[in-house]
Order: structure tokens, then sequence, then C-alpha cells
């Protein structure tokens, strides 16, 4: 029972990471109809500086944070300039494949910069742990903290996206570009102010990932940008709630999966549950039903 | 139209034997070793690319697992290898390379039908997301497989206590392969995917395909049924694949299952299209110049995947992007027509 509990605070602290990640893959997908791969070096990108904020530059860790949330948004803004925008009106294809040489790109930057060995990331939240139940529960200051982030920005982009003016202008744009245009939205900048916001997502998520794990690497992002994404997918993909309910179920799927399955096969797991509920339900969880025109 | 056909075939054929003879010639004279041993790889990503470009090109339907089928085929060439070797005495290497190759397209043929079945009936990039998946889950599971030969029959097991010769190795993947693959094998078979995939195309279910692909609803409603033929490109692609995994696999000694990860599905994607979508003799040239490259550029070491990285970027924006094919149009108007034909379908 408390084995269980245990798997299942661990479960629940793991897919707030990936719902936090999902979130920012699902916006920019809904608005620019794109799979952001960068998305996830992004995420990389953002430990890294929070990494170097306490390591090199000696700063508390709530200014690395704030640090390192500012330079993934100005990054996101600028990838999307530089790579994304010149091919608004391009195949599907050719946009993925520079979001693949931009992942490329970000991961060898890294590298060169940092090396390709892992580097010890110290956890930004440091007020000792929770014990439960006599003791035998302890739950990590890391996973409230995670846990708690995941919550307040699951409501705050509900808020964000139904009430103001710019949440309702990316909704207008990610129904329908051409009407929104004609309606007066600036589409363009709408499209760079959910890069935004999706990229300062990701600097938190890589913060509450690497605080998590204690590890940084180049490559440190892709694997969980992989599993956010199916993440964003098994929830409903460009639905806000769809991504928050998908990361979740996917990091308790993964975690029971390896403790009372296979320890290897949790990978496989996941993908495979993400498979069977795409045969019953092809558009995600909260997916809308798109009807198709003749 | 039949005239035209005929010549874009001799064109690639051409193109493939004029290589062969050429790199014949050159591998007993002077050339590096390092490119010597890149001759088999660039056959196997060759089929590789052109079997991916049947599913993205032909079919249009995005495929991000298309290494899982390549570690399938590669993983039963292996075992069927080492079990003729081991189990039956085969010494003759012509034999195994060839029946590991049809055994490994054999299995992938049918991994490729299993997962087409429920694949090919999601649209788009949920599509893509689940050949992710696949490819994810096919690693995963070999990851766990120990396969051994023992007198004449083969052992499956879950743990690395498999009695006589090990083939596969868990994690490690397969050790110890006999390098039985050559380069004349892995032209032959680039030349039989060739010619599989240009007639298909060029055949009554390939027009069908490619209607499917252009506009589904359309299609249907004339007749033709899409899975049917999405299914048939998408499990001969994975056959073909299979195939080049064998080839692949038996040329090198040592490899495991995360060789074929979602990177290298990522990479051959790349090929697909720098070559240009649906164009064959493209994906050939991108398969073969990129595989190339990294090593050419390793004097350059550190930086050289950055520079793959930035080329791949302004590759992709320059020939995608309006402004600058507007750009090029306005500067040279003589070429207009030929800037406004080349958009990498032809």
């Amino acid at each position: 029972m408390i084995s269980f509990l245990s798997h299942l605070i661990s479960g629940i602290n793991l897919g707030s990471v990936y719902a936090i990640i999902a979130l920012g893959y699902s916006m920019v997908y809904g608005i620019a109809k794109m799979l952001n791969f960068a998305h996830g070096d992004v995420i990389m990108v953002g430990a890294y500086i929070s990494f170097c904020a306490s390591q090199y530059w000696g700063l508390p860790p709530v200014v690395g944070v704030v640090a390192s949330v500012a330079v993934c948004t100005l990054l996101g803004i600028t990838i999307e300039g530089l790579a994304y925008k010149p091919l608004r009106q391009a195949g599907s294809l050719a946009v993925l494949i520079t979001a693949i040489g931009m992942s490329y790109f970000l991961q060898n930057a890294a590298q060169l910069i940092f090396g390709p060995n892992p580097v010890q990331f110290t956890s930004v939240v440091n007020f000792g742990s929770i014990s439960l139940l006599g003791g035998q529960l302890k739950i990590r200051s890391e996973t409230i903290v995670t846990i708690i982030s995941g919550v307040i920005i699951m409501v705050a982009l509900t808020w964000f996206t139904g009430k103001t003016r710019i949440g309702r202008a990316m909704r207008a744009v990610s129904e329908d570009k051409g009407a929104a245009q004609l309606m007066g939205i600036n589409v363009n900048r709408t499209i760079s102010t959910t890069f935004a916001i999706g990229s300062a997502l990701a600097a938190i998520a890589g913060v509450l990932l690497c605080s998590n794990y204690n590890t940084l690497m180049p490559t440190t992002g892709s694997m969980p940008g992989i599993k956010a994404f199916t993440a964003a997918v098994f929830g409903g993909i460009g639905s806000i709630p769809g991504a928050m309910l998908g990361g979740i179920l996917l990091g308790l799927i993964e975690t029971f999966g390896k403790a009372y399955i296979s320890s290897q096969l949790g990978d496989a797991i996941v993908f495979a549950v993400l498979i069977i509920v795409l045969l019953f339900k092809p558009t995600g969880l909260l997916g809308k039903q798109v009807r198709e025109k003749v | 139209m039949k005239k035209k056909i005929l010549r874009s075939y001799l064109i690639t054929f051409g193109m493939v034997i004029v290589a062969f003879i050429f790199c014949q010639y050159f591998q007993g004279h002077g050339m590096s070793r390092t490119l010597k041993g890149q001759l088999i790889p660039i056959c196997a990503y060759i089929v590789m690319a052109l079997s991916l470009n049947l599913v993205v090109g032909v079919s249009g339907e995005l495929s991000l697992g298309h290494a899982g089928f390549m570690s399938v085929g590669a993983f039963t060439g292996v075992i069927i290898s080492g079990w003729l070797l081991n189990g039956f005495g085969v010494e003759s290497t012509v034999m195994r390379l060839l029946l590991g190759i049809l055994g490994g397209g054999l299995t992938a043929g049918i991994a490729g039908f299993l997962i087409g079945i429920p694949v090919l009936r999601l649209r788009g990039d949920y599509l893509a997301i689940v050949t992710l998946a696949f490819g994810e889950i096919i690693r995963n599971i070999i990851n766990c497989i120990w396969i051994s030969v023992d007198g004449k029959s083969l052992h499956f097991a879950v743990t690395n206590n498999v009695p006589g010769t090990v083939l596969v190795n868990g994690p490690q993947g397969a050790v110890k392969v006999a390098r039985i693959a050559t380069f004349p094998a892995g032209f032959v078979l680039v030349l039989f995917t060739l010619v599989v995939i240009l007639n298909l195309v060029n055949s009554h279910p390939g027009r069908a395909i490619m209607a499917a692909r252009d506009n589904r609803i359309a299609a249907e409603s004339v007749g033709i049924s899409v899975l049917k033929y999405k299914t048939m490109a998408f499990v001969t692609s994975a056959v073909l694949a299979g195939m080049a995994g064998a080839l692949y696999g038996l040329s090198i000694s040592t490899f495991d299952p995360s060789k074929f990860d979602f990177n290298t599905s990522i990479n051959i994607l790349v090929f697909v299209v720098l070559g240009g979508i649906g164009n064959m003799s493209g994906s050939i040239i991108a398969a073969a110049v990129l595989t190339i490259l990294p090593e050419k550029l390793r004097a350059f070491s550190d930086y050289r995947m950055l520079a793959y990285a930035i080329v791949l970027i302004l590759v992709m924006i320059a020939t995608n992007s309006a402004q600058v094919r507007g750009l090029i149009a306005k500067f040279a108007p003589k070429k207009k027509s030929a800037v406004k034909g080349d958009d990498g379908n032809a």
C-alpha cells in the first residue's frame, strides 16, 4: 500500500513535468499546426541557464529560474522568427525538417559549450521533505513544487486563453487563421507570443525535471520532449486540459509500468497504451472530432 | 508519356550503375579505408530512403518510425545467418546473405502489416506519432531479448542464461556477427528496390495509391479502397526496409538496438525531404551524399554536426520559403519558368 502510494506520487510528479512540456507543444501545434521538435531542446537550454546561474554566477535559485525563463522566451521568439516564419506558407514536412535541424543545432551548440558529459544539477528547491503516515511515506520538496507548479500553470493558462485579449486572439488564430486576420488580429505577433509562452513553460519544465533527477546533459531534453509530444497527442493535441491530462496519465502509466510490469519495458508500455488509445479515440482523449466536408 | 517514364528510368538506373562501376574501380585504386567501410551502409541507407519515399512521397503519409523496420530486418538477418552457420553448417556466405535478407524482409513485412492495420486508419500527425511509438516499442523490446542457437534449435529468453552460441545479447544487441554482406550485394539490393518501387509507381495500384494521396475522398468515391492501397505501399516499404536492415546488420560486427532509434528514422526522413519528396533519384543522391558528408567533415570534428544542422535549416528555408523564391525569380528573370517548375515533385 505504501509502495503503491509512493509510486502514485512519483507518477504524478513525472506526469506534471510531462504536462508542462506538453502544454507548450500543444499550444504551438494548435496555433502554427507544426510539430516543434526543437521544444525538447529548449527544455535543456533552460536547465543549463539555471545551472550556470547557480554554479558559475553564484545567483540565488529564484533568480536563476527567472533568468532561464527569460532566456528561453527570447530563444523561442528568435527560433520562430529566424527558422519558422519564412516557412509559413511551405508544406508541413519542410517545417518539420527545419524544426529537427533546429533541435540538432541546439543540442550540438550545448555540447560545444558544456561538453557531452552529464553535469550535477543542484535542485532549486531545498526545504527538506515531508513525512506522512509516521515516516513511512516521504514526499520530497521537489515533488511538491512540481505538482503545485503544474496546477498553477494549468489554471493560469486556462484563464489566459479564455479571458484575456491575447488569449482569445490565440484561440481565434488556431481556429481559422484567415478569418482571424480579417478580424484585425495580428497573426504573426500572436504566433510569436505562443512560441514565447511555450518556451517559457519549457524553461520551467527543464528546471523542474533536472531538480528531480539531478543530472543534465545536452541530450537531456530529447526523450522527455518525445514523451511530452506523445502526452499531447494522447490527450488530444491542441487542447490545454488534454495536454495536462495526457501528461499526468503518461507519467502514471510509465511509473506503474516500470514498477509492476517490467522495469525495462516502461517506454514500450507507454507507447503501446498510446497506440491503443488512438485506435479507439483517433483524435486523443479530449480532442475534437473534426468532420470532413466534401 | 511512356517515353518520358522510360527516359527517367534510364537516367536513374544509369546513374546507379555508373556509380557502382566507379566505386568498384576506385576500391582497388586508392579509396580511403573509411570510405570503403561505408559503401555497404550507404547502399543500406539508399534502400531505406527509397522505401521511406514510397510512404512519404508516393503514399503521402508521414512515418517517423522507419528505423524500426530496419531494426527488425537487421536482427532477423543476423539470427538467420547465425542459425544457418551454427545449426546447419551452411558455409556459403551468398546463401546465408540471401536467406538473411529475404528473412529480414519477411519479418519486417509482417511487422509492417500488423502495425499498418491500425496506423493507416489514422490521419496526418496522429499517424506520424503512432509510427514513432512503434519504432520506440521495437527498440525497447529487442533490448530485453536474448537469442541463442544450440544444436539445430533457436532459444529465446528474457534473461541472459541461454544455452549455446549467443546471437542476440539483450541490450548489447547482436554480437560477433559474421560480416558476410558485400558491396555488390548492396548494389543488387538497390537495383531490386528501384525496380520494385518504379514498377509499383507506374502500375495500376501505384496510380491508385497516388490518387488516394491527392484526394482521399475523391479516390474513395471512384471506388478505390484507400485503406487497401495505403497498406500495400506501407507493407512494401516495410519489406524493403527490412532487407536494407539485414544488409546493414550483416556488414558490421556488433550493433545494439539503440542503433535504430528515433534519430535514425529522422535521418532517413531528412534524406527523403532533401532529395525531394517523391523523387527517387533525389533520395539516392541525398542518402549517399549525406552519409559520406559527416565523415568528410571530420576535420571540423566538434563543429561538424553544428554545421550540418545549420546547412539543413538554410537549405529548407532556401528551397521552401516564398520570399526566397520571389528573390530568385527577381534576380534571374530568364529562369523564371525553371524556378516555377522546380518544386521538388519531379
